[in-house]
């Protein structure tokens, strides 16, 4: 797959704050892209900086093949973290507006405008101002706004937040739809667990730098320690949880469940097989719960800062 | 380019659609229509309720003097003593008694002569009185002297210098006052509208960075576009305010005028006119020659010139104030934090009317008036007061127009410049309040 978007080697200071220390991304075209790191970290530098608000001291950005320049904005689409819209202005006319400030004409903007509108069931909202709508109503507003132009790359910044569940989960499909119909998309945010599911690359980002990058299933296997979190109904708990700690790194296991069973974290040796493990389970009792853990982005992101 | 054009097209609906703007561009040609109106109506009124000034005369001297005129009727009482004449005054509800005492020799007279009024009398009347005195002891020393007014006419001696120029063109007293009004007025319409579009300007600024909106439009834009988009599109909403204005208020005050029956003649000659300045008015328009030559002197007020630096002058220092303007909407987040970069804006605004008032009138080529009209961002305003008297010649010499437009335009490129880092900076800040110093910081930022 090639890369819509590769960054190399970018950096960009405030004064002597440093918003981003030499980070190099590569953005494969129709993928999920998760950009995360908390608040402060430079995932919105970053973001100003492919939309050209800002400009990097160093590095460069190379966008479906060329340097970024300022025809670019067309294949843009960006819903920034701050994100309003004119408050005294008919829904309609800003809609248009905004869509022409993004190259498109008027004709075509009209067209698109009454899709999305269909689409999204606010057709009636045309004349209203803006003022009128609830934050839910302009939210919608916004989406369309940043997806009419049809762009190549789709950039949100904390996109749920401020959203209701509802509005949430509706923006969600329609964002899935538009990766189908092969838009790229970037989400930043600093909730790693809203966008885990949906991203398939990510890159984490702390305090201006990079700290890793790849496709969430090879990080997660990489993260993985062969743990399995059991549940085993025995009348002789304290005496299964002995033998097992002989052959395996046990703990205490939380996890929510009907009965009073055992409940533990156990950790294969190199050489161990899960099939064994369970076997031996099986033999000593009902086996109600065996699970692979498989850490969270959350978890990576804590051991990865660990570990630098 | 095109984006330009939607931005500015933007701002001017935004503007000239807004609720307030439409009433105030409606209301203000009624307001002081309404006033004019008021003015004439109160001076109508005035001028009706005629006042009633008793006479008592105990001399010889002037029982026919005081006769009723414009501001006020005469009665003449006799032959009765001056506390009963007090009493029928106060209780007629007359306006005062005149109280001339016995006597043989009228400087005596005249001197002795009271005036007594319930409140302190207004001035026209105490004018018309002391004239009417005065007139009538003049004529009487004049008759003691054996002097006839014929002989005392020709021995009027009204004399007026005659003011020339080098080149022998003859000048004319007043015309240069009246210059400076003229480019006076220039200068103060430069300086209004200056400091209500320039706020215009700030506030639509600060309305995008609140309404969070400005992200977006940024990533479509660069923010220089914007904030030229914003200050152009805004300044021709207020051109288009101040054409609405000048044409209403024109047509609405000459059909109230009508409709009230003023003739614009008779409250123009309805202004108090000294008989003397009415004398030489008169003698000047029965004189072709000094008629002429106001004229002439009208004509050569270098009208085109003028326009043309009006406009010039305006535009750039429209352009540098709204930009400044812009730069300061977008450093904060509300407009409560504006005050403290506020004053140092109008400041310069302000010097500039005042040294006009108080320095280029007085001496339109002195050194400060030739300082300040070079001063960038005192210069449209001063030296539009300058100009009334062309460009070259007697005027305002040629390299210092053109040192004052270089300069000017070396100041918008620059201002415009460090304005448009402020802004692109500012415009994505939240929550800072911002200072001198974070601002300097900021236009080090890449």
């Amino acid at each position: 797959m090639a890369n819509l978007l590769v960054a190399q080697n970018v950096s960009k200071k405030f004064g002597t704050h440093t918003a981003l220390n030499n980070v190099s991304l590569e953005i494969p075209e129709g993928s999920i892209f998760g950009l995360l790191g908390p608040n402060g970290a430079g995932k919105t530098t970053f973001i100003r900086i492919i939309n050209q608000i800002t400009y990097p001291d160093s590095g460069s950005v190379i966008l479906n093949g060329e340097p970024l320049k300022p025809e670019h904005v067309k294949t843009i689409g960006y819903l920034p973290e701050e994100r309003g819209l004119y408050k005294s202005m008919k829904v309609g006319e800003q809609a248009l507006y905004l869509a022409q400030l993004k190259g498109m004409s008027k004709q075509d903007a009209q067209k698109k405008l009454k899709y999305w509108f269909d689409r999204l069931d606010i057709g009636d909202w045309w004349h209203k101002k803006v003022q009128e709508l609830s934050k839910g109503m302009a939210q919608k507003i916004q989406f369309v706004v940043t997806v009419l132009h049809e762009p190549k790359l789709l950039i949100f910044d904390e996109p749920f937040s401020g959203f209701d569940p509802i509005n949430a989960t509706l923006i969600k499909d329609e964002i899935l739809h538009l990766k189908e119909n092969g838009a790229t998309v970037i989400f930043s945010t600093h909730r790693m667990e809203s966008v885990e599911e949906l991203c398939d690359h990510i890159a984490l980002i702390n305090k201006s730098n990079k700290i890793l990058d790849g496709k969430v299933l090879d990080i997660k296997r990489n993260f993985k320690n062969d743990t399995f979190e059991v549940g085993v109904e025995t009348i002789n708990k304290e005496g299964l949880k002995k033998e097992l700690a002989e052959k395996y790194e046990v703990s205490e296991a939380s996890f929510k469940s009907l009965g009073d069973e055992l409940k533990l974290r156990v950790q294969l040796k190199p050489n161990d097989s899960a099939n064994e493990l369970l076997l031996y389970l099986t033999s000593k009792g009902a086996v109600t719960h065996f699970v692979e853990v498989v850490p969270s982005v959350n978890e990576i992101f804590i051991e990865t800062v660990k570990r630098n | 380019m095109s984006k330009l054009v939607l931005i500015i097209k933007r701002e001017y609906l935004a503007k000239v659609r807004n609720k307030s703007f439409i009433v105030l561009t409606i209301l203000s040609p009624i307001i002081i229509v309404a006033m004019i109106a008021l003015v004439v109506y109160l001076t109508k009124v005035n001028s009706e309720e005629k006042r009633v000034v008793a006479v008592l005369d105990e001399s010889p001297f002037f029982s026919h003097q005081f006769e009723t005129g414009v501001e006020a009727s005469f009665i003449n009482f006799t032959d009765i003593p001056l506390s009963e004449a007090l009493d029928s005054v106060n209780s007629a509800g007359y306006y005062g008694l005149i109280h001339v005492p016995s006597g043989d020799k009228i400087d005596v007279v005249a001197n002795d002569i009271q005036f007594y009024t319930k409140e302190s009398p207004s001035l026209d009347i105490l004018n018309s009185i002391e004239g009417k005195i005065q007139h009538k002891v003049r004529e009487d020393k004049l008759q003691s002297l054996n002097i006839s007014s014929e002989v005392m006419n020709q021995l009027e001696a009204n004399y007026e210098m005659n003011i020339v120029n080098f080149s022998g063109e003859k000048n004319l007293k007043g015309v240069n006052e009246f210059k400076a009004f003229i480019g006076g007025g220039f200068g103060y319409l430069i300086m209004m509208f200056i400091i209500i579009y320039g706020a215009f300007v700030m506030r639509s600024v600060i309305e995008e960075k609140t309404s969070r909106i400005i992200e977006v439009i940024i990533s479509s834009v660069r923010p220089f576009q914007l904030m030229l988009g914003k200050i152009i599109g805004t300044s021709l909403a207020g051109i288009t305010q101040f054409v609405i204005w000048i044409l209403s208020a024109g047509i609405l005050t000459y059909v109230t005028l009508l409709v009230m029956g003023v003739e614009v003649d008779a409250f123009q000659s309805k202004a108090t006119i000294s008989p003397e300045a009415m004398q030489t008015i008169n003698e000047a328009s029965a004189s072709q020659d000094t008629l002429q030559l106001y004229v002439n002197e009208l004509m050569k007020i270098p009208w085109g010139t003028l326009l043309f630096s009006f406009l010039l002058y305006f535009s750039l220092g429209y352009l540098i104030y709204s930009s400044i303007y812009a730069a300061i909407g977008a450093a904060v987040d509300n407009e409560t934090d504006t005050q403290q970069f506020m004053f140092p804006v109008i400041t310069p605004l302000m010097l500039a009317i005042y040294v006009g008032f108080f320095s280029v009138f007085e001496n339109p080529n002195g050194p400060i008036a030739v300082g300040f009209s070079l001063f960038p961002l005192t210069s449209p305003i001063v030296m539009m007061m300058r100009l009334p008297n062309g460009i070259g010649g007697t005027g305002v010499p040629w390299w210092q127009f053109i040192a004052s437009i270089v300069f000017l335009i070396l100041t918008f490129l620059c201002i415009v410049w460090l304005a448009s880092k402020i802004y692109r900076v500012g415009i994505l800040m939240y929550g800072k309040k911002p200072s001198y110093k974070e601002i300097y910081k900021w236009l080090k930022y890449k």
